[in-house]
């Protein structure tokens, strides 16, 4: 992974002293809390419903034993003990105090992390597939290029006040596990007929109030171009985003209102005097910084296809997990795992220190020392040897990450919603909790087969409801918490926004709703359907009839 | 008396910074003035004419394009942030910096606080109208919080990437 150097480390150490400085001023009145808020959003710091919550970036999602260490001393130190994992890849302290907070971004930087940009805005945390460079379906590693983003977009003179937050998410595989085509700007790696690199450039994408799926403005950049087009897109968006309204603030909202043709004529124009400028990437600053994402000292090995269904003919647990929580390695002999922050009765992405310093001892153990956060709010060993899977499998059963349900309707995504943030309509994670409980049968759930289910406890959508399979909105009625259910959706290269089945439902109907949209999919489904094509087929009439009949 | 931080210097304000509704009646020909946009658009000949020093300001939402042809009559362009994070016009300053090579004062006014001034600086502000209740002595340490930067703007003309050791 990406080592700091004296420049990276100088800029990290600056900021903690900024900061540092900001919360003393504004801890003895000298800063006022309406001015000191944009500046603590911008290190991550949310004031929440019990506590401050503070929100760490780790950049595309990756991370060292050492650094994990650290987010288990942190959570030890300053908070309840437990970190949560965003859906931004991102980690998340529910609990510090705020005049602690500078002395853990000092303890963070110790370890070349920080808050920078996890909120405000600016341009956030640049996201990418969690199996970025093991993956065997991928074009290009594509975490040299976030981290010459993440580079790129630290501390951005002219982009640190944006008309609202900025995501970027990279994809370099055949498959999309990034979701580029739900963000401000998704970039997918192609190559031209002359075998060259470029990246094919959607805009406006985004989920929150008004879920739009992107459009793709430039079918081929070529990459020493990346920078000075990004700069153009901001710098349009920065210049013309609306500022009247912060529901209408997003780029989405601009690209929608001048036509996507348009708004690639206004970035055209403005590439064209500054392209062929400093910012021009060459060689040898992505060869500088792609020296850190080499494959690590692979051994050369072959998979382990006999013995692996030997053991899965023996252990059907083990079959299980390996099915749902393993994912192809592009070399021979090895097989990335996820651990699954999703078994029931746990808040969906949290995890112990205890728990964080165990994971960061496996990856030192099975899998060079790193690991990486998901999207979906799951931890990744993404190197293990296929010949140490059983011996991890036992060990991983012990710790509690060992359910077998990796994308399966129980792997829900959820913020962490009314329980602790301020902007939440509804609690979400006791709903997560009951359709867990309802679907516990492991021959069920893997009966049921693929199947997202996000939830969102506002219509700010950190729980990504829009793209969920199966989506659910908490919305609030005259004081009283409510929930709405939308079906349909993907973030996948086939991307698609859910629809609204109907009239929201009751906290304690949840569960009862889910089952029946479920059991509408099980009668209908052809052989091997998965819910999502079987909905496409369909359509959302069986399900509402289904879900709003009279009862009997 | 106003002080403005100039050239990261504590200076006395010599300027008149005239309202959004001002007219040409009443100014004075030797006084320096900083006028809004719709005055030198609707007087340019006559402001031109005067003996005294001329600026011009822009709202958060007017453009620079609207005056770019005509740079070369203001010693100062004032840009107007009405809150510290309407950041509109930090694109405005790379403008007249980096694409129309406009050599002059550029001063934001408005909500301008201690905490913008690093990147406003980096933008191409050389002066900074403070908000009445900022120390601007206090504020002057703001230009000093970075040791390093990572791109190219219009204080620094190469990205890190060209000038790591």
């Amino acid at each position: 992974m990406y080592v700091y150097d004296q420049y990276d480390q100088q800029i990290v150490e600056d900021r903690v002293k900024q900061f540092a400085d900001q919360t003393r001023r504004f801890l003895s009145g000298e800063l006022s809390g309406e001015d000191f808020r944009p500046l603590r959003l911008q290190n991550g710091l949310y004031i929440q419903r019990y506590a401050p919550m503070l929100r760490v970036a780790v950049p595309y999602g990756l991370l060292s034993s050492n650094q994990v260490r650290m987010l288990a001393k942190i959570a030890r130190d300053y908070d309840k003990g437990y970190a949560h994992i965003s859906t931004r890849q991102n980690v998340q302290f529910n609990w510090p105090e705020l005049e602690d907070v500078p002395a853990i971004l000092g303890e963070l930087a110790t370890v070349q992390m920080h808050a920078i940009q996890t909120s405000g805005n600016c341009i956030r945390n640049t996201t990418t597939d969690q199996f970025a460079g093991v993956a065997a379906d991928e074009l290009i590693d594509p975490r040299p290029w976030c981290e010459i983003i993440r580079q790129w977009s630290t501390f951005h003179p002219e982009f640190t006040h944006l008309p609202r937050k900025f995501k970027i998410a990279i994809n370099g595989s055949i498959s999309d596990r990034a979701a580029i085509e739900v963000h401000d700007i998704g970039l997918e790696a192609v190559h031209n007929a002359a075998g060259e690199l470029g990246f094919r450039v959607s805009v406006g994408g985004g989920l929150g109030r008004t879920p739009i799926v992107g459009s793709f403005i430039n079918e081929f950049l070529p990459w020493q171009h990346l920078l000075s087009y990004l700069e153009a897109i901001l710098r349009v968006y920065n210049r013309y985003g609306r500022r009247d309204n912060k529901y209408k603030a997003r780029i989405k909202i601009l690209v929608k209102a001048l036509t996507p043709e348009v708004f690639a004529e206004r970035v055209n124009a403005e590439w064209a005097h500054i392209k062929d400028g400093p910012t021009t990437l060459d060689n040898t600053e992505v060869q500088r910084v792609a020296q850190y994402f080499v494959d690590p000292a692979y051994l050369p090995l072959v998979d382990q296809q006999a013995a692996l269904s030997a053991l899965d003919a023996e252990h059907p647990g083990f079959a299980r997990w390996r099915q749902r929580n393993t994912f192809a390695h592009k070399k021979p002999g090895y097989v990335a795992v996820t651990l699954s922050l999703k078994p029931t009765g746990t808040a969906p992405g949290d995890v112990t220190d205890k728990q964080l310093d165990a994971i960061a001892d496996l990856a030192e153990r099975y899998s060079f020392g790193e690991v990486r956060n998901s999207h979906n709010q799951n931890i990744i060993l993404a190197d293990i040897e296929q010949a140490q899977l059983f011996t991890l499998w036992g060990e991983l059963r012990e710790l509690g990450f060992a359910t077998p349900n990796v994308g399966l309707l129980t792997d829900l995504i959820c913020c962490p919603g009314g329980d602790f943030c301020s902007l939440a309509n509804a609690k979400s994670i006791p709903v997560a909790e009951a359709i867990q409980r309802r679907f516990d049968n492991l021959d069920y759930l893997f009966d049921i087969g693929e199947l997202e289910l996000n939830i969102s406890g506002c219509m700010n959508a950190c729980g990504h409801h829009h793209v969920g399979h199966i989506g659910i909105l908490g919305v609030d009625k005259k004081g009283q918490e409510f929930y709405q259910v939308s079906l349909g959706g993907s973030s996948g290269r086939d991307a698609s926004l859910a629809k609204i089945l109907g009239p929201s439902f009751a906290e304690e109907d949840m569960a009862d709703v889910i089952e029946k949209i479920i059991n509408v999919y099980i009668e209908q489904r052809s052989p091997e359907e998965s819910f999502l094509d079987t909905f496409r087929r369909i359509g959302i009439d069986p399900f509402k009839e289904r879900v709003y009949a009279a009862n009997h | 008396m106003q002080r403005i931080i100039k050239n990261g210097q504590i200076i006395d304000e010599t300027w008149h910074l005239l309202p959004k509704d001002a007219s040409l009646d009443g100014i004075s020909n030797c006084d320096d003035i900083i006028v809004p946009l719709a005055l030198w658009v609707e007087h340019s000949r006559a402001l031109k004419a005067r003996d005294g020093g001329l600026g011009v300001w822009l709202e958060a939402g007017e453009e620079i394009e609207e005056i770019a042809a005509e740079l070369d009559n203001f010693q100062v362009i004032a840009l107007n942030f009405p809150r510290f994070t309407a950041g509109r016009h930090s694109s405005t300053a790379c403008l007249l910096r980096q694409r129309y090579g406009y050599k002059g004062e550029v001063r934001a006014i408005g909500d301008v606080l201690r905490d913008q001034l690093f990147a406003l600086k980096r933008c191409g502000f050389d002066a900074f109208a403070l908000r009445a209740d900022m120390n601007a002595e206090d504020a002057l340490l703001a230009f000093s919080e970075f040791t390093h930067v990572y791109q190219a703007s219009s204080d620094q003309p190469l990205p890190l990437f060209r000038r790591r050791a």
